[in-house]
């Protein structure tokens, strides 16, 4: 019988969620790496005992853990401790560092900051781990200040795609509120040269040849609380989401808007429609119906919990503009929390499972597809991502 | 042997319990000594210095002898009792809390 598996990162550490197909009754692990920021946990679509994890700490920085088994033993990949004297640590797995080189990473020193000065390009953290749909030991990492890595050994090393960062419009970006994060990476699972990602808050981007090279995809964006509301870039893209089959459908939670493109985001147009408010942060789509999609609508830019202290989650059947509220099993007053842009993912089970985390610390189940909800954990931490694996 | 408490997070990270031990060949520093002691762990690279510019984090400091060697330059040698082994090096994180 399938089962699942629900990874969820949090403020002060990571958890391991595991059911059998029915979703009802729920064994919790964890917490793991207690503590720490768990940015960002997920498994390889490749082989799913292979997990990365992104640990982050604001004193000692940033470690990257991966796990063999499922989640039940983590190492960190050219970590590990030297055995004697003289012998050389193998390799770093935290080590990020941007390309400067003059062939490729010309001219990436500095990029906008607040004020509108250049400031320079400072890694941070990382916000988000995207592991290869073919090889479990290829992995993307979208990274704080915004750039994007891959590695090819497991995570041991780390190499930036430095035409993203290149290609043009990088002295132009500039940070959000929470940084200037790289947190979508969407990997075409029709055409392997394809990888979308998104920053916050310089807007979503493209390449077509594996990642040399890039362009914006930004037009149809109309964003009015920066100086041009249709520039190339500047838009606080939250998160874009794609069902494998059709991979040329983009959905997009904008900072304000929900929008959605069908020609690879060439060109985007809003589907709001009826929601009561198009500001918030994730965006799903249903496993099984690429029209069926997924929002937590938040009141506003500057009060970050659901309208009403009602926790809703809006489902549309058409691919937009016609939404329908879900709350079945959510609480329906006295409601403050927020539901973060990594923070909700969907099973592959024949009823599709749809899952969020907030920041209050709750991760929700749905195993019907929106219609019912159940809170499996009430009292984690601050929940910053859920990711789910479908086992066999 | 030089001996170096490191706070509970990275003692977690590198899986020791207690204070940890290095040999330093040559000049005792704080640089030979973090040199060795990321040698010997690996996993504690670029967690009290940043990679590139090996510059200590801003959230932490170094403290030996009831000093603060924050500031101090990392090749300046290190007080006696740390090289001779009767003094831990002391690795310590900002205050966290309320």
């Amino acid at each position: 019988m399938s089962s699942v598996r629900v990874l969820v990162g949090t403020r002060k550490g990571a958890f391991v969620l595991t059911s059998d197909g029915k979703r009802e009754k729920w064994d919790v692990s964890g917490p793991h790496f207690a503590g720490w920021e768990m940015y960002h946990v997920k498994g390889s679509p490749a082989d799913p005992n292979r997990l990365y994890a992104s640990q982050t700490s604001g004193w000692f920085g940033q470690i990257i853990q991966r796990s063999s088994d499922g989640g039940k033993t983590w190492e960190t990949p050219g970590g590990e401790k030297v055995p004697g004297p003289g012998e050389m640590p193998s390799g770093a797995s935290n080590k990020f560092v941007y390309d400067t080189t003059a062939e490729t990473g010309k001219p990436l020193t500095t990029h906008q900051w607040y004020d509108g000065t250049q400031h320079p390009w400072e890694f941070k953290r990382v916000w988000h781990l995207e592991p290869s749909l073919t090889d479990p030991d290829t992995v993307y990492a979208g990274v704080e200040d915004a750039a994007i890595f891959r590695s090819t050994d497991g995570a041991h090393s780390w190499h930036e795609l430095a035409g993203l960062r290149g290609h043009g419009t990088g002295p132009k970006w500039q940070p959000g509120a929470g940084g200037m994060g790289l947190h979508t990476i969407l990997l075409d699972p029709k055409n392997p040269d394809r990888i979308y990602i998104a920053i916050s808050s310089a807007g979503a981007f493209r390449t077509d040849d594996g990642g040399t090279t890039w362009k914006p995809i930004n037009q149809g964006l109309k964003s009015q609380y920066i100086p041009d509301a249709t520039a190339e870039v500047g838009h606080c893209v939250h998160r874009i989401a794609l069902h494998p089959s059709r991979p040329d459908v983009l959905f997009m939670q904008k900072h304000w808007d929900v929008m959605r493109s069908d020609n690879a985001g060439d060109l985007w147009h809003e589907v709001s429609g009826n929601l009561p408010t198009d500001f918030g942060f994730v965006v799903d789509v249903h496993a099984h119906e690429p029209e069926t999609i997924y929002v937590v609508p938040i009141k506003s830019d500057s009060e970050h919990f659901p309208l009403e202290g009602k926790l809703r989650v809006y489902r549309s059947r058409t691919g937009g503009n016609e939404w329908e509220p879900l709350t079945k099993g959510l609480p329906q007053r006295d409601c403050y929390v927020n539901v973060l842009r990594d923070a909700m993912a969907v099973d592959q089970l024949d009823s599709c499972g749809v899952y969020f985390g907030t920041t209050g610390g709750q991760v929700y189940v749905s195993p019907d597809a929106g219609d019912n909800w159940a809170p499996i954990v009430h009292d984690l931490p601050a929940v910053l991502s859920v990711e789910v694996q479908t086992l066999q | 042997m030089i001996r170096i408490v490191l706070p509970q997070h990275l003692r977690t990270l590198a899986r020791v319990e207690g204070e940890v031990t290095v040999n330093v060949d040559g000049a005792v520093t704080q640089r030979s000594v973090l040199d060795a002691l990321e040698a010997r762990y690996p996993v504690l690279c670029g967690t009290m210095r940043d990679h590139v510019t090996q510059k200590r984090r801003p959230f932490i400091r170094f403290f030996a002898c009831a000093e603060d060697l924050s500031h101090e330059s990392p090749d300046a040698p290190l007080p006696d009792p740390v090289a001779k082994g009767a003094e831990p090096f002391l690795v310590i994180g900002a205050i966290a809390g309320g």
